[in-house]
């Protein structure tokens, strides 16, 4: 082999066929790349922009600095929407995943019909909040309700009127939040219940553990990366509480009770021509998720590596 | 069982034992009985409601057997019920979130799949950290990108139209298909990528192929959720579309929630079921492999 | 000429350097085996003679040709995976097909290849089949014919027999052996498993953190191994290694220290000249060169050095029994014909042929000639 044949075979560089083969990946994936990219950051800079701007009707870009974020602390609204929705997530997330687990493991002990059960519990997952808002109004709702079913019953001064009192109106919420959600739950823990290694079982029962131990011992810590899942998603969900609340309490009703952030941003966003205000509150709404999702993505990296390490 | 009992007489050990397996069964039964009697109960009352005549309904509750069937709330709100001041019915918002959510889901899988591939199977310098970027978008709360989308869309003239919210969707379902597609490709074996690329297969042949034909459990998964997420989703309709050209589900918790005081539930019950019985459809016939999808894919 | 020749290839991600200036060259018709330890590079190696990883410096020529920057299906290359990587959608037949018609071949050629291969492969009544309905052997068959129908330059395993049980792989091991002598391609054959690069190369590669420790027929790596990374690896069970002293100024003697008692002399077969400077050396004896001394015996005195070891386990495995003693302090096995074999507690006088034994530099961990 000559000098000049090595030089030609460095030289000649791929065709533009070959070019083109080798940017593929990249033609392809760039217009999505370039969508998520403005929509997450861009659309969240202008946002955080407009928060600090003084709009009120339309999107002005009149610097007024981070006054929005002192002033809406001393707003009433905004207080209760606060601390709605800190009640909300608790017992919401809590709960959820307490019947979740609690139906899961019902499931679990090889009952028949496990298909029908499971639908059962999944299918409000496919409604949205919207409709299941609607509905749960109407049985919540005195004169044609729950209520008035007991009643009708015979037991005349029965009460249940959660969505017309200002202090129970929320756990009206609650409870049909978990209704909507307690399914999703259930299928992620009942997965979870299934791909726990038999062997492990088969020790805890040669070990004399009973039923009730060998869940608590065993099985329950083994799945409990999935716990964190579903708290997770969940609360993300909370965080998010608007079609709920639209449907369910007429957009956070009886007066301000049920307001929450999502609701108060749309609120003086749309209603009240607040635009920078609005901003100022989706602002915190996404402090509220990073809150979550930034502990949640770090623990995720460290138990991964945790792993690779160990692998 | 038949053995424990038939012994039982002379064993009261095993007698106790069956007995306390009997107890057992018949707490976990009467558990799921419970809950499963309150998930069933709106379900039942929308349906038996939107066959009950208006007067029935008001004077016996919301909660009872149909006495008499009629489907006059069915036709009425499909077609001459009155919303947002004109009279045809839900049928133009139930036509819209078709249009609205067929294409979205459509769009948005295709690119799902497309991403996924790339950034499980031809990974490059930095592909990592597109990934993780995309992934804010699963995270992003809808109410942040309000005013922004308000803008785009008015600049592109889709302001007050199903095709200005199919942008949204496609947008905003990217991080989610992306996610779902990769996870699962990830686990794909890049032997399988390497042998077809020393068999002469490019970029778009080993997608065609091999990739493709192995990907029904996440497309089903993929589908699903963005089917029902985007038929079901309301703040985006509520705001960037008004009356007849709402999606379905922003026109029912307006009629639901709007104007008069007099509950139509019969009406109301016919239209909640129209609005709900897709995503329902799509649920009970691939709900099986969304959650075997979805523990494979998406939740790791 | 050769088929495959390889020149200072290196590879790095990131600041790692995983492979640190590689040479190897295999004749035409040849069969290399690659082996070594996880992570030493063999697969990496074996993935940039396919195209499959970038090389960071470095050339391989395939048929004098330069390929660095060739598409790896330009390469003239098939290769069998460890996993096999069959298309788990396709027939067994499309999946042979399937590089054929991405090269567009035409149809009646296809057939004919596909006959020819199942034919030799002895797999016509799997063509139909998915690889998912069949057995491990049955898949190895299968992923070697979509390699043997390309008709290459080069064949390239990576590891193909790791995933079959002990049996199967004994089995497959002489089928390839026996396929590579009709076919008479030149093979580049990764694996771990050093019975295998021993029982199918005509040369071995061995390798070690990123770098060639020895290339060479197999006889000559296991009798005269480059350094003790090489000696303890190739062999099983190990190459004993003892620390010893030049024993006297001619380099006639090794000198093992034993704790408190008097030190071990160990006469040495060929005297070590002029190594007055380093005086610590290591010495390697295979298991089966260590016997139990029968003066009758032994012919040639002086090629065996005697010395006394209690046993402390005895291992049968049927064929033969490996019993494990303490020599001079230091735990060294055995391999003994089983009637032979001592039991627990017994002191036996060891003869350790000194003839075959191999002797390392301390420091350097090379072979002293």
């Amino acid at each position: 082999m000559t000098e000049a044949t090595i030089l030609a075979e460095h030289g000649s560089g791929p065709s533009l066929r070959e070019r083109l083969q080798h940017a593929m990946p990249f033609i392809v994936l760039a217009p999505s790349l370039l969508a998520s990219f403005i929509y997450v950051f861009v659309f969240t800079i202008w946002t955080f922009y407009i928060s600090l701007s003084d709009s009120s009707l339309l999107p002005t870009y009149h610097f007024v600095g981070f006054e929005h974020y002192v002033s809406i602390w001393a707003n009433k609204r905004w207080t209760i929407a606060y601390s709605n929705l800190l009640l909300y997530s608790v017992l919401y997330v809590s709960l959820a995943i307490l019947i979740g687990l609690g139906l899961a493991i019902a499931i679990d002990q090889r009952v028949r019909g496990e298909a029908i059960w499971r639908t059962i519990f999944l299918y409000p997952l496919a409604v949205s909040f919207a409709v299941t808002g609607t509905v749960w109004a109407w049985l919540y709702s005195p004169n044609a309700g729950i209520e008035f079913f007991v009643r009708s019953l015979g037991w005349t001064d029965f009460t249940f009127r959660l969505t017309t009192d200002r202090n129970l109106a929320i756990y009206a919420v609650i409870a049909t939040g978990i209704w909507q959600s307690s399914g999703f739950a259930m299928a992620l823990f009942l997965a979870g219940l299934r791909s726990v290694d038999p062997d492990l079982l088969k020790a805890a029962q040669i070990d004399g553990a009973g039923p009730f131990r060998t869940y608590r011992k065993v099985i329950i810590p083994t799945i409990a990366p999935i716990f964190i899942a579903v708290a997770v998603v969940l609360l993300q969900f909370a965080i998010r509480t608007f079609d709920l609340v639209a449907a369910l309490t007429n957009n956070g009703g009886p007066g301000i009770a049920t307001t929450f952030p999502a609701t108060y941003v749309y609120d003086l966003m749309f209603q009240r021509g607040q635009i920078a205000e609005g901003a100022t509150a989706a602002i915190l709404m996404l402090g509220a998720l990073a809150f979550v999702l930034v502990p949640y993505s770090l623990w995720l990296v460290w138990r991964r590596r945790r792993e690779s390490a160990h692998g | 069982m038949v053995d424990a009992t038939l012994s039982a007489p002379f064993d009261a050990a095993a007698a106790r034992a069956a007995r306390k397996y009997f107890i057992g069964r018949v707490g976990i039964y009467a558990f799921l009985s419970l809950f499963a009697f309150i998930y069933i109960l709106p379900l039942f009352v929308v349906v038996a409601n939107s066959f009950r005549p208006l007067p029935e309904i008001i004077q016996n509750g919301l909660i009872g057997f149909p006495h008499s069937l009629t489907f006059g709330a069915w036709s009425q709100v499909w077609n001459s019920y009155c919303v947002g001041g004109t009279c045809e019915g839900i049928r133009h918002n139930f036509f819209n979130s078709l249009e609205m959510t067929i294409p979205a889901t459509i769009i948005s899988t295709l690119l799902g799949l497309m991403n996924g591939y790339i950034l499980s199977k031809w990974r490059f310098y930095g592909s990592e950290v597109i990934f993780t970027c995309m992934m804010f978008g699963v995270f992003m709360p809808g109410q942040v990108s309000l005013m922004p989308w308000a803008f785009v869309l008015g600049q592109l003239g889709l302001a007050n139209s199903i095709t200005g919210l199919v942008l949204i969707h496609c947008v905003q379902g990217l991080s989610f298909t992306t996610l779902f597609c990769r996870n699962y490709y990830v686990n794909i074996p890049d032997d399988l990528i390497k042998a077809a690329r020393i068999d002469g297969a490019g970029f778009w042949r080993i997608f065609y192929k091999i990739i493709l034909p192995l990907s029904p459990p996440i497309l089903i998964v993929t589908v699903i959720w963005q089917f029902t997420g985007i038929w079901n989703e309301y703040l985006f309709g509520v705001v960037f579309t008004a009356g007849r050209g709402q999606p379905i589900t922003a026109s029912l918790v307006g009629m639901a929630t709007g104007g008069t005081n007099v509950r139509v539930y019969d009406v109301m019950s016919a239209g909640v079921l129209i609005g709900a019985i897709p995503p329902l459809l799509i649920y009970l016939f691939g709900g099986r492999y969304f959650v075997r999808g979805l523990t494979q894919g998406a939740i790791k | 000429m050769s088929s495959l020749t390889i020149s200072k290839l290196r590879k790095s991600f990131g600041p790692v350097e995983v492979l640190k200036g590689v040479d190897l060259e295999a004749r035409t018709g040849e069969f290399v085996a690659l082996v070594g330890p996880s992570g030493c590079g063999k697969s990496t190696l074996l993935a940039m003679i396919a195209g499959l990883e970038t090389i960071s410096s470095g050339e391989i020529r395939i048929d004098g040709r330069l390929v660095n920057s060739v598409a790896p299906k330009d390469r003239d290359i098939a290769m069998v995976f460890q996993s096999y990587a069959l298309y788990p959608t396709m027939t067994v037949r499309q999946n042979i097909t399937f590089g054929m018609e991405s090269r567009h071949v035409p149809r009646a050629v296809q057939d004919e290849a596909v006959k020819r291969v199942a034919a030799l492969l002895q797999i016509e009544p799997l063509l139909q089949r998915k690889p998912g309905q069949l057995s491990g052997g049955q898949r190895q068959r299968v992923a070697m014919g979509r390699a043997l129908v390309r008709d290459p330059k080069l064949f390239l395993f990576d590891e193909p027999l790791s995933n079959l049980d002990a049996k199967l792989r004994v089995e497959m091991r002489s089928e390839i052996k026996r396929l590579h002598q009709r076919v008479g391609k030149t093979t580049i054959y990764v694996t771990h498993d050093q019975v295998e690069a021993m029982t199918l190369a005509s040369r071995i590669a061995v390798m070690h953190k990123g770098e060639l420790q020895q290339f060479d027929v197999p006889r000559m790596v296991y009798d005269r191994p480059a350094n003790m990374f090489v000696a303890g690896f190739m062999g099983s069970p190990s190459m004993n290694f003892l620390s010893a002293e030049i024993g006297d100024e001619q380099g006639s003697t090794l000198k093992l220290a034993n704790g408190d008692d008097a030190p071990l002399t160990l006469g040495l077969a060929s005297p070590l000249a002029g190594r007055g400077a380093s005086r610590n050396i290591i010495l390697g004896v295979r298991p089966e060169h260590i016997s139990l001394h029968h003066p009758e015996r032994v012919a040639d005195k002086r090629a065996y050095a005697l010395a006394s070891a209690p046993v402390e386990i005895v291992e049968p495995t049927g064929a033969e029994t490996m019993v494990g003693l303490r020599l001079a302090g230091r735990e060294i096995t055995a391999r003994f014909e089983p009637h032979e074999a001592p039991e627990v507690g017994q002191t036996v006088t060891l003869a350790l042929d000194m003839s075959k034994a191999c002797l390392f530099d301390a420091q350097t961990e090379r072979l002293i000639n």
